[in-house]
């Protein structure tokens, strides 16, 4: 193009002044046409120069393009470097630090054994519409435990401190005491104290002390690990809220693919449904199996069975101000399933828990009605009686951090046979079907913390019904084991 | 009845413990990365199953009887370890009742054991969080963590399983050279990613960042564990506005729905990482992972 250009130029200014070319060629044609000549030289010359000086410019801007992209270039090559250095020396800061705190956490030897302590406390405000010290489970022998809920207004639950750790390679304890007060005096339970094996061989493990019975489902879960506020209407009944033993277990798990588990326990059985006991031996026995399992990555299942056996002896009850006692032999069978989904195994985000158990009771032998000081009865007399009592729960994560909870508890007097003794002496043992209806919202900012709300219908006491309201809230300090399933 | 019953259970138990033992190795890993490990150098003398999988969060699981189950009858647990574990896997020995397998013991293999924890804080308060105090556990993110893994893992299959200490040995051998290959190759192709500022959802990956050299400019989560709420997410949008990183990244069992928010105001892509083994379908094994990770990584910086 640049090299036509003056050319087509010329051409160009020929045909826009033709009338200036051809008039002045008849006047003075020769001279005209040299003048003409020299003008159109002129033009083209002082074209190219300025073409040519366009062209230079160009061609130096190019050039200075060049040279700062290459610049920038190398400034980013600079960068880079430099932020690899930063990384590099940041990462030796960092082994640095790694180092120099690896030997600073590194516990000093007296503290370095210390057991790993936690700490729940728990503390509660109930709206009762019934008196809660009159609190009983009409049908049922009073089981002595502290199965009524707290007081009217605010309430100091009772706070948990626990400690573990192995003692040496072949054991490991644990203990947990429950502290709370008890008009207005401190009290310290011992809820557990034991020590297990760690080195048995065939997959055996021995528990010795006080613990939890391994029966049911809802047994060995610590209070800050229940689903609501206070325990199903059946452990209340059947055990005084849970079976506590001061005794051995056995337990078992099998090698299978199939999860399965036995276990059995021999203990004192002083607490209900034993009772205290002077004699040498054990007092209750224990059975129980357990079977669990996966469907698909999304569900878990466990199922249960156990057995529980007391020889009460004494076992004394207060009704309507009589003082009486059972004394004979007192079996229950435990059925339990705990069903768990989460859409991929991932309970992150939502979560479904369905658990549910039965219980049926058997007792058989002599019922004396009202003591004297010197335990000395007005009657007696052979007894049976035949119970059960169930309750299902649901709980449902909808969203992180936020669940909703729904319990039903139904409680079965049964055949109470009294034998010679006057029913009306005995109120408490009057046929009657407890149940009680309970929903529940909470919300659990962290797993070590946890706030609920909790509404009930509890129909516990013949003829009254009793509202009630309960918040509460759960906090975990310390080392905070993981839970069972 | 009772002395019966518990004869009974006795009978049953030693017929159960008399049964042939498999021939193979049973292992039992926490996390799909550490199985796909032990598949790699144990082949076909292990029979390797991994507790959780890549949609699991591995902080939050349950002692379920199925793993207490595998737990019982494995010779050999592989985890990941620096606690991330801590909230079920600890139940889960317990329960199992297996003495093999406990910590201190040749069957407890933790991952994090053989490699040097970054992210160690410097004060533990549970305010801060969920806080690992070992360090940060997500070690399985950078390749060169796996090599090391994959060695010391080499030596403790050899250590529990005498017999087929050899085989071990090869398999390591012929893991260690595809595995630099590859390294070599991922680094080559990851090169445009140096020095390129990112978001992280959680803080899942210290070690890749440093391995690729990206650069972390913060966690959306305000703190471990933590779900951003809206007032943080915008401040971390004024901080982009600031300083912009090209991409968000977050680990597949995460919430979406922080990231995308960010991702859609500051316009930026939101680079979902298969952060283990199967944590996409591509990421098959542990050589597809790392494919698909850069592969996703690249396609985030286009």
């Amino acid at each position: 193009m640049k090299h036509h250009l003056p050319g087509a130029l010329c051409v160009a200014l020929a045909v826009a002044f033709p009338g200036a070319a051809f008039a002045a060629t008849p006047a003075a044609p020769a001279a005209d046409l040299k003048q003409l000549r020299e003008q159109l030289r002129e033009l083209r010359e002082s074209y190219e120069q300025r073409i040519q000086a366009l062209e230079k410019r160009l061609a130096d801007t190019e050039q200075q393009a060049t040279r700062a992209v290459s610049s920038a270039a190398a400034a980013g090559t600079t960068a880079s470097a430099a932020v690899q250095s930063v990384v590099k020396a940041e990462a030796r800061a960092a082994e640095a630090q790694a180092t120099a705190d690896s030997v600073a956490s590194r516990p000093t030897s007296a503290s370095a054994f210390n057991p790993a302590v936690s700490l729940i406390i728990d503390s509660k405000f109930t709206r009762l519409q019934r008196d809660p010290s009159a609190y009983r489970i009409d049908g049922f022998m009073p089981s002595g435990g502290e199965v009524g809920p707290p007081r009217k207004g605010f309430s100091l639950g009772e706070s948990e401190l626990a400690f573990s750790a192995n003692v040496d390679h072949l054991f490991r304890g644990n203990a947990r005491f429950a502290l709370a007060e008890d008009d207005g005096a401190g009290v310290v339970e011992v809820e557990e104290v034991n020590v297990e094996t760690l080195a048995m061989p065939a997959g055996l493990k021995l528990k010795a002390g006080r613990f939890l019975s391994g029966v049911g489902y809802i047994n060995q879960q610590h209070p800050h690990e229940w689903d609501f506020s206070d325990a199903p209407l059946a452990y209340k009944a059947f055990f005084g809220y849970r079976l506590q033993n001061d005794g051995v277990q056995v337990r078992w798990v099998a090698p299978t693919e199939l999860f399965m588990e036995f276990g059995a326990e021999v203990a004192g059985g002083d607490k209900y449904p034993g009772a205290e006991r002077k004699a040498n031996g054990a007092g209750l026995w224990t059975a129980f199996a357990h079977v669990g399992g996966d469907i698909g990555d999304s569900s878990a299942w466990q199922l249960g069975l156990s057995h529980v056996r007391a020889n009460p002896r004494e076992r004394g009850f207060e009704d309507n101000g009589v003082s009486n006692a059972f004394s004979g032999r007192s079996q229950t069978w435990i059925a339990d399933f705990v069903y768990k989904w989460a859409p991929n195994g991932n309970s992150r985000e939502r979560y479904l828990k369905v658990q549910g158990e039965y219980l049926q009771r058997r007792e058989s032998g002599e019922l004396s009605y009202n003591l004297d000081a010197d335990g000395v009865a007005e009657a007696a007399s052979a007894a049976r009686f035949r119970q059960s009592g169930s309750y299902l729960q649901a709980v449902y994560q909808f969203m992180p951090h936020w669940r909703l909870g729904v319990r039903g508890d139904w409680l079965r007097s049964g055949t109470a046979d009294l034998g010679t003794l006057d029913p009306t002496g005995l109120p408490i043992l009057a046929a009657y079907n407890p149940t009680r209806q309970t929903a529940m919202v909470d919300w659990s900012p962290s797993e070590f913390s946890r706030l609920r709300l909790q509404f009930a219908r509890d129909k516990s006491r013949n003829g009254e019904s009793d509202n009630q309201v309960w918040l509460q809230y759960i906090m975990s300090l310390g080392a905070h084991g993981a839970h069972k399933f | 009845m009772l002395s019966k019953l518990i004869l009974r259970l006795a009978a049953l138990l030693f017929a159960l413990a008399a049964l042939p033992a498999s021939a193979a190795l049973n292992v039992l890993a926490t996390v799909p990365e550490w199985a796909a490990l032990a598949r790699e150098i144990g082949a076909d003398k292990v029979n390797v199953i991994a507790a959780t999988n890549a949609l699991q969060d591995p902080h939050r699981i349950d002692a379920k009887p199925s793993l207490i189950a595998r737990a019982r009858s494995s010779q050999l647990v592989v985890a990941n370890g620096a606690e991330l574990e801590i909230g079920w896997l600890p139940m889960v020995l317990r329960e199992s009742g297996n003495a093999a397998i406990q910590p201190g013991q040749p069957g407890y293999f933790e991952a994090a054991s053989a490699v040097r924890l970054r992210e160690v804080p410097t004060r533990l308060d549970r305010a801060d969080g969920d806080v690992h105090a070992g360090g940060n556990p997500h070690i399985q993110t950078d390749p060169r963590n796996i090599l090391t893994v994959a060695q010391a893992l080499a030596a403790r299959l050899a250590l529990v399983d005498p017999a087929n200490a050899e085989a071990y040995k090869a398999n390591l051998a012929r893991f260690s050279d595809r595995w630099k290959t590859a390294m070599a190759r991922w680094e080559l192709v990851a090169a445009p990613l140096r020095g390129v500022p990112v978001w992280v959802q959680h803080r899942s990956f210290p070690y890749m960042s440093d391995w690729l050299g990206l650069k972390e400019l913060g966690a959306l989560e305000p703190k471990a564990g933590v779900e951003p709420g809206s007032a943080h997410l915008a401040g971390i949008l004024e901080r982009q506005k600031v300083t912009p990183a090209r991409m968000i990244l977050r680990p597949a069992y995460t919430r979406a729905s922080a990231s995308e928010w960010l991702g859609e105001r500051a316009h930026i892509p939101v680079v979902v990482l298969p952060f283990t083994v199967g944590g996409s379908p591509e990421a098959g094994d542990l050589f597809g992972l790392f494919d698909e990770t850069i592969r996703r990584l690249l396609a985030g910086l286009k």
